[in-house]
């Protein structure tokens, strides 16, 4: 490699964003109170929605500034799974989102559409198969992407929609056992991410193993992304995510703003 | 007779909402032993430890033998109204907005003759009455002539209505109307004639059975609020802060533990986040509207009901960080009720014991029902209560921590 290319790289890089040759793509839910949380029986420790109290508005408590305190659990809105957060991943090295080696947290991105699946069975799981359909149309999933599940499901802009809840429990799409397992052991990607609330389907504790893509993503080193949006904007290759959780001493995953480049015109 | 109350007219948006006045509120430390009593509904009098004579108004010494041991005994109000007038004139700015009030004197068969506003009911002289104490719109206790037997609208007349918070008609906000008791309020309070319940509801995709069939009631409108979002709750005070006349807070988190029964502090957290602050938000968003509106026309605001527990006096180790919530919660509603007192608007704490609910299914009966708590609330805001002790456990907490505050921390601590 010439002395020069990776220089060159990036000058063609911050050309290419600035002549929208190379188009940013936001796919992060906004941090509000009203965005929907993880949902645990009631006897359990709960994750903190997001809430948000005013310090000062250019008023007697502050007079020329205005801020605000946030306050949230690591797995609110758009957020990062580390290794960490799962029991199966929780002696690997590097597993939790301040030790995460940083090259990690950029790379190439493959989404899968199942929005026509999703849209007709809430509960739709994305199979091996369906992965196998989509690399014979873009070609093989290449190591260390980020493989993104498509659903549309944060087109549900309802909370009552999106969480989709019934007495049985939550009925949100994801993927199955199998597919979550074929994705770490041979296709060795980064990590996966969906539109719904969980890397997990709704009613993933009812899998063998219980919630198997945080089973086999996380005991695999690998990340989760959920409650993404704006997949539809991405083309199933070729886009670049930037996913850098916030560096939380010993942090399970956090919040995090996620940001694909993709190639424009 | 009393006529009843009709639904008011719509207010005349052209006219000025008036300011709310007091009743005169001074009163001697020994008068407020009178209020004391009243606060839970009760009228009491001194009586003389040592020559049994029963005082009025209450003062430091016998009116007959001088002794100074004067115990607060529970009065049953029998008597006869001696005389009666007509006020047609006064110079003070809330009996003038009033008039004409009727006043009488009332000999009590206990002995005394004590000055008692009159119900509208009460005929002339020499007939037969029952004196009860209320609080009036200053939160004082003063002495009301009731009919002997129940008349029908007696809850509507006029005088008694200035020491009650009767529901009818008024319009009213139920914190959390998800979980039973919520659901058992907002139907005692329909039940009670109120114009509109609105029925607060956090988190939306959780689903709890009866409140589909609750807020299909004509009466009945499901409102979104989060007492652990600050936007919430500011942004439901903007929608209908100006109109709700009664704020009853129903939201509670409530976990059994105490410090060491669970690792770390985020249960306890959500308690005071919901029981404490949940608190302190409702109030700061609701309060000042409720304050300005205190006169406004005959169902005007009135009250404000938190549902407290009697953990709030003593903790009940067992539900440790609940019960610590639960007393700040019940310190905070004492700020609330100095803070709401010179617009007239009654603060009621309600202490239940052990609630039926999934919370407290390892402790043993008896547990209040949830309609029975329901009931509770509406009663004392008919009464014009003022705290509210509903149920066996409750009443026998308050016995044993008024007797003697440590050993009830003795007894339930081990």
């Amino acid at each position: 490699m010439p002395v020069n290319s990776a220089s060159d790289t990036l000058t063609a890089l911050v050309a290419g964003l600035l002549d929208g040759r190379i188009r940013v793509v936001d796919l992060t839910q906004t941090l509000a109170p009203e965005f929907p949380q993880i949902v645990l029986p009631p006897e359990m420790g709960q994750c903190l929605p997001f809430r948000i109290e005013e310090v000062s508005r250019y008023d007697e408590r502050g007079p020329g500034w205005y801020w605000n305190n946030f306050s949230c659990g690591e797995h609110t809105g758009s957020h990062f799974d580390a290794p960490i957060h799962w029991i199966s991943g929780r002696d690997l090295p590097n597993n939790a989102v301040d030790t995460i080696p940083v090259e990690r947290l950029i790379g190439p991105a493959c989404v899968i559409d199942c929005s026509k699946e999703s849209t007709a069975d809430p509960d739709y799981l994305m199979t091996k198969a369906d992965v196998l359909r989509w690399e014979a149309e873009h070609g093989r999933i290449p190591p260390r992407a980020w493989v993104l599940m498509r659903t549309d499901w944060s087109k549900r802009t309802d909370p009552v929609e999106y969480q989709n809840f019934d007495e049985t429990g939550q009925h949100t799409p994801g993927p199955d056992a199998e597919v979550a397992r074929f994705l770490v052991e041979e296709r060795d990607l980064l990590g996966f991410g969906t539109e719904a609330i969980g890397t997990d389907a709704g009613q993933g504790f009812h899998q063998r193993p219980p919630y198997p893509c945080h089973y086999y993503m996380h005991g695999a080193g690998r990340y989760g992304l959920q409650c993404l949006t704006n997949l539809d904007l991405l083309p199933p290759t070729g886009a670049v995510v930037i996913a850098p959780p916030l560096k939380i001493r010993q942090g399970s995953g956090s919040p995090l703003r996620v940001l694909a480049l993709v190639p424009g015109g | 007779m009393v006529e009843p109350l009709l639904r008011p007219k719509r207010k005349n948006p052209v006219l000025a909402t008036r300011v709310p006045t007091l009743p005169p509120g001074g009163r001697s430390r020994a008068a407020l032993g009178l209020t004391a009593a009243a606060a839970e509904g009760r009228f009491a009098l001194q009586v003389c430890t040592d020559c049994q004579a029963v005082q009025y108004p209450p003062r430091e010494a016998c009116h007959r033998c001088l002794s100074v041991k004067l115990k607060w005994r529970t009065q049953d109000g029998a008597g006869v109204l001696l005389a009666q007038t007509t006020l047609h004139h006064s110079n003070d700015l809330f009996f003038r907005e009033r008039l004409p009030w009727r006043l009488g004197m009332v000999r009590l068969d206990a002995g005394p003759t004590v000055v008692a506003h009159l119900h509208g009911d009460v005929d002339g002289a020499a007939s037969r009455v029952r004196i009860g104490a209320r609080l009036d719109r200053a939160g004082q206790a003063v002495l009301i002539a009731l009919p002997d037997t129940e008349t029908p609208n007696m809850s509507d007349d006029v005088q008694l209505r200035e020491m009650t918070c009767d529901p009818k008609f008024r319009k009213v906000l139920v914190s959390d109307a998800k979980t039973a008791v919520g659901q058992a309020v907002v139907r005692a309070l329909v039940a009670a004639g109120a114009d509109i319940v609105w029925a607060g509801h956090a988190e939306p995709w959780k689903k709890l059975p009866g409140f589909d069939g609750l807020v299909a009631l004509p009466q009945v409108t499901p409102v979104p609020l989060d007492l652990t979002d600050s936007r919430s709750v500011t942004e439901l005070a903007g929608e209908i802060g100006g109109k709700v006349d009664i704020v009853v807070n129903t939201a509670e988190y409530h976990r059994a533990a105490g410090i060491g029964h669970r690792v770390g502090i985020e249960t306890a957290r959500s308690e005071m986040d919901v029981n404490y602050f949940g608190l302190l938000r409702l109030a700061q968003a609701f309060g000042p509207a409720l304050r300005a509106r205190a006169a406004d026309g005959p169902t005007g605001a009135c009250a404000w009901v938190n549902l407290l527990s009697i953990f709030a006096l003593a903790n009940f180790p067992a539900h440790g960080t609940f019960s610590a919530s639960k007393a700040a919660a019940l310190s905070l509603a004492q700020c609330l009720r100095a803070e709401m007192r010179p617009a007239g608007v009654r603060v009621v704490n309600v202490f239940p014991g052990p609630i039926d609910d999934e919370w407290t299914q390892l402790l043993p009966p008896p547990k209040l029902l949830p309609e029975t708590l329901a009931r509770a609330v509406v009663g004392a805001l008919k009464d014009g209560v003022e705290d509210v002790y509903p149920g066996d456990v409750a009443q026998e907490w308050l016995e044993r921590w008024r007797d003697n505050p440590k050993a009830l921390e003795r007894e339930i601590g081990s």
